[in-house]
């Protein structure tokens, strides 16, 4: 049951408006400015009333996968929920990629899909699929509209659901006669929602933290380990105050990069498959470890059952499921992190107990000599092929470190993640949880579009980029100036290096054979294509790309397709189980 | 080690509410002994009974990512504390002959009813816990057994406490 508040009592009688008239309202009271989608029968009602409002704009893409991307990734950099209007049938089903990508990484997302007419449901009607039953394991939540006069109460829950408590993505699943032109109904819209069947929690436990800090402060090899939820939640200050206040080692995940300055000598890397040596070892190693707003992925444990033996571990998420999931915790602290957080700086203070000073300095001389010996090796000049490590760090300096990247899946994904170092929160954006190829073109144009002023980078390979590649003629249609850095090793590079690693380097499937000239490809579009094949002449054209502020370049890089990514975790083994390089073993 | 748990859950009597409790339980692999679900006197609500085995760190999980749905109000594992369970059992049994006196018979001591009567069959309901169902269609002769219906595990807490909004 849900109760809703209206507005007070305004002197004007409510406006009668059509059910697609009462979304589009919906959606402006909302506070929405964009709306990404692809029109189709269910939904023609809908555009209509579109069409004749100017608060609301559309960006029409070219497949409705990308939609669903470019709502996730304004989400993502903004924390403002995206909106997504899809026809139904293949227009809702092209939408489900998207939905579990959100879902996956905890995204807010309300996505309004078309159906066909109340009467013919069930019928196997023309363009009719379930769309409630379809999308169920992949969002937060789903509603079907089966009154048209409950479209703002909907619209409002919808939008509370996909931002409150852990966010996720919403559908709102539409017949086309809800939305009749001819039929009108008083249009409200409510102030607030309440529903006695979800309330999340709006604070940790006293007690709880409490204990925490106490356990923390007499940690000896302490260990601060953060992930998404850290970013989601707004808490980055925080988190930054906590890791200074106590001076201990802070490691992010793959989500959670520039929740914590990714240039501060805290800072020791990422963690995980593909974290860094001091990072895995740290983490090993540590007597205590707090994890805020992390979700102990089997990405970042490795094998459970000999993760981190000697720690006691302290965990903070606003999501009681994933407490103690896949690693039993042993003080869960159940609230928003922005909340626990401050309480426990509030405790640390407070507190009799001081940080262990001499501990503190042995353990990072340990950290430090971890940091000399394996600190992100590799060679490159001009006499051999490019290194996409050193193509990710000139794009760090060209940038000045200070732009939107969002990346595709793949080797790429991960050099990206660990070579440009983010200062910022709401800068990195990738598909950690789902891996979804496809995601970095349109992510990039989602944040291009909401911050203009910004440089915005997809760092993306030869396979991915294909995956979504229609959408360049989008950014032309929208002068989204992207800038796309295609590290093209000719491969699909991931698959390959598993390969190389556990198939004796059987290349099935795995070679993209065929591959367009991107350069032309995207002058094809409107738009300007380069192609860089030295390392020597990697800067300048990074230099030349960056300054042309209006226009889409495409960056067609040819990059070395014999590395791989290191390090990366022994399977089954411990955090600090590592391939270092092709040679090496930890 | 695995254990039998029951679980009562209260939530909004909405269409798809039940089917996300499914998906959930299928969807994460959890098993499923028995559901049932009927409104309450609050017609706005519905009631589940639901019973699993899982070791206790599953169930740990089950309940939280239960209470994680939007549409469930509130719920209890009543296997934590002292509580009543009770399953409505409905068999056909052939019964014809010196046939027909034992079955009865078995039905008495098992407090049993014919609820239904043809000249070569007998219908009868049980109600109970579950094992009592079970030592009664243990006791009727195999053969005889026509058709078993059980309707689920229904139970509630035992003294004032109660599961409600
Ligand atoms: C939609 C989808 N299909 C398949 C995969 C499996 N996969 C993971 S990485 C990868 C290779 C990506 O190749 P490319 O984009 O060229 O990046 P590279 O690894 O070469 O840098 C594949 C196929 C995936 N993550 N997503
Ligand atoms: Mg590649």
């Amino acid at each position: 049951m849900t109760e809703l508040k209206e507005k007070p009592e305004s002197k004007t009688k409510p406006p009668m408006l059509s059910g697609g008239q009462m979304l589009m309202r919906a959606l402006k009271d909302e506070g929405v400015e964009y709306v990404y989608g692809y029109p189709g029968g269910a939904v023609l009602h809908i555009y209509d009333a579109l069409h004749n409002q100017e608060d609301v704009k559309h960006i029409l893409v070219r497949h409705e996968q990308a939609a669903t991307h470019m709502a996730d990734a304004y989400a993502r950099a903004s924390g403002k929920p995206g909106v997504v209007l899809v026809t139904s049938g293949p227009g809702a089903t092209n939408a489900v990629t998207g939905l579990a990508t959100a879902y996956m990484d905890s995204i807010p997302m309300v996505v309004i899909t078309g159906q066909v007419m109340s009467h013919l449901i069930g019928d196997d009607a023309f363009q009719e699929t379930d769309m409630m039953g379809i999308s169920r394991p992949v969002v937060k939540h789903n509603m079907s509209v089966r009154n048209p006069a409950d479209i703002p109460a909907m619209v409002k829950k919808a939008f509370y659901i996909a931002s409150s408590g852990r966010p996720g993505p919403v559908v709102l699943d539409i017949p086309k006669d809800m939305t009749m032109p001819n039929e009108r109904f008083p249009y409200v819209y409510p102030k607030e929602v309440r529903m006695r069947s979800y309330n999340p929690v709006s604070k940790g436990h006293a007690g709880q933290i409490r204990k925490a800090v106490n356990l923390l402060l007499q940690a000896k090899r302490p260990m601060i380990y953060s992930g998404g939820g850290v970013i989601l939640g707004e808490a980055s200050d925080l988190l930054t105050q906590l890791g200074k206040t106590l001076g201990y080692p802070v490691t992010n995940t793959l989500m959670g990069l520039g929740a914590f300055p990714g240039g501060d000598d805290q800072f020791v890397g990422m963690l995980g498959m593909h974290g860094s040596y001091e990072a895995n070892m740290a983490m090993h190693n540590a007597d205590v470890i707090i994890a805020i707003g992390a979700r102990f992925d089997d990405r970042v444990t490795n094998n459970t059952g000999k993760f981190c033996p000697n720690a006691k571990i302290i965990h903070i998420d606003i999501d009681p499921t994933s407490i103690s999931k896949t690693v039993r915790v042993d003080i869960p602290i159940v609230g928003p992190v922005k909340s626990v957080l401050a309480e426990m700086l509030k405790a640390i203070d407070e507190s009799k107990l001081e940080v262990d000073r001499e501990a503190l300095g042995i353990w990072w001389s340990q950290i430090n000599e971890w940091r000399g010996r394996h600190g992100g090796r590799y060679k490159t000049d001009d006499s051999q092929m490019m290194k996409p490590q050193f193509v990710i760090e000139a794009m760090w300096r060209a940038t000045g470190g200070d732009a939107f990247v969002t990346s595709d899946v793949g080797q790429h994904q991960m050099y990206a993640a660990q070579y440009y170092r983010f200062n910022k929160p709401n800068r990195w954006i990738n598909s950690g949880g789902l891996g979804t190829m496809g995601f970095g073109l349109p992510a990039a144009m989602g944040v291009a579009l909401n911050f203009p002023d910004d440089d915005v980078v997809c760092v993306t390979g030869e396979g991915s980029i294909q995956m979504n590649i229609q959408e360049l003629s989008t950014c032309k249609q929208y002068n989204l100036p992207v800038k796309i850095l295609n590290l093209n090793n000719g491969y699909l590079g991931m698959v390959k290096q598993w390969q190389d690693m556990n198939y004796e380097s059987r290349y099935s499937n795995s070679y993209m054979d065929s591959l367009p000239d991107f350069v032309r490809l995207a002058e094809a579009y409107g738009h300007v294509g380069m192609r860089i094949e030295k390392p020597s002449d990697l800067e300048p054209a990074l230099k030349e790309a960056f300054a042309m502020k209006d226009r889409l370049v495409f960056m067609d890089v040819l990059v070395d397709p014999k590395e791989h990514v290191y390090p990366m975790h022994v399977p089954g083994g411990a955090m600090c189980d590592m391939f270092l390089s092709k040679t090496e073993r930890t | 080690m695995t254990t039998r748990r029951i679980i009562s859950v209260l939530m909004e009597n909405e269409s798809g509410a039940l089917a996300r409790v499914v998906g959930l339980f299928a969807q994460r692999g959890y098993n499923i002994d028995s559901l049932t679900v009927a409104p309450t006197e609050d017609p706005t609500l519905s009631r589940m009974t639901l019973v699993t085995q899982a070791t206790d760190q599953v169930i740990e999980q089950i309940t939280k990512q239960l209470h994680k749905l939007i549409e469930v109000v509130k719920l209890v594992d009543l296997t934590e504390g002292v509580h009543v369970e009770r399953e409505l059992l409905l068999v056909k049994v052939r019964a014809a002959g010196a046939q027909r006196e034992e079955v009865k018979r078995t039905a008495d001591i098992f407090r049993g009813q014919v609820i239904d009567v043809t000249p070569n069959t007998y219908t009868i309901q049980v109600a109970g816990h579950s094992d009592k169902l079970d030592a009664f269609l243990d006791a009727l002769a195999q053969a005889s057994v026509l058709e078993v219906v059980r309707s689920g595990v229904s139970g509630i807490s035992r003294g004032e406490k109660t599961l409600s909004v």
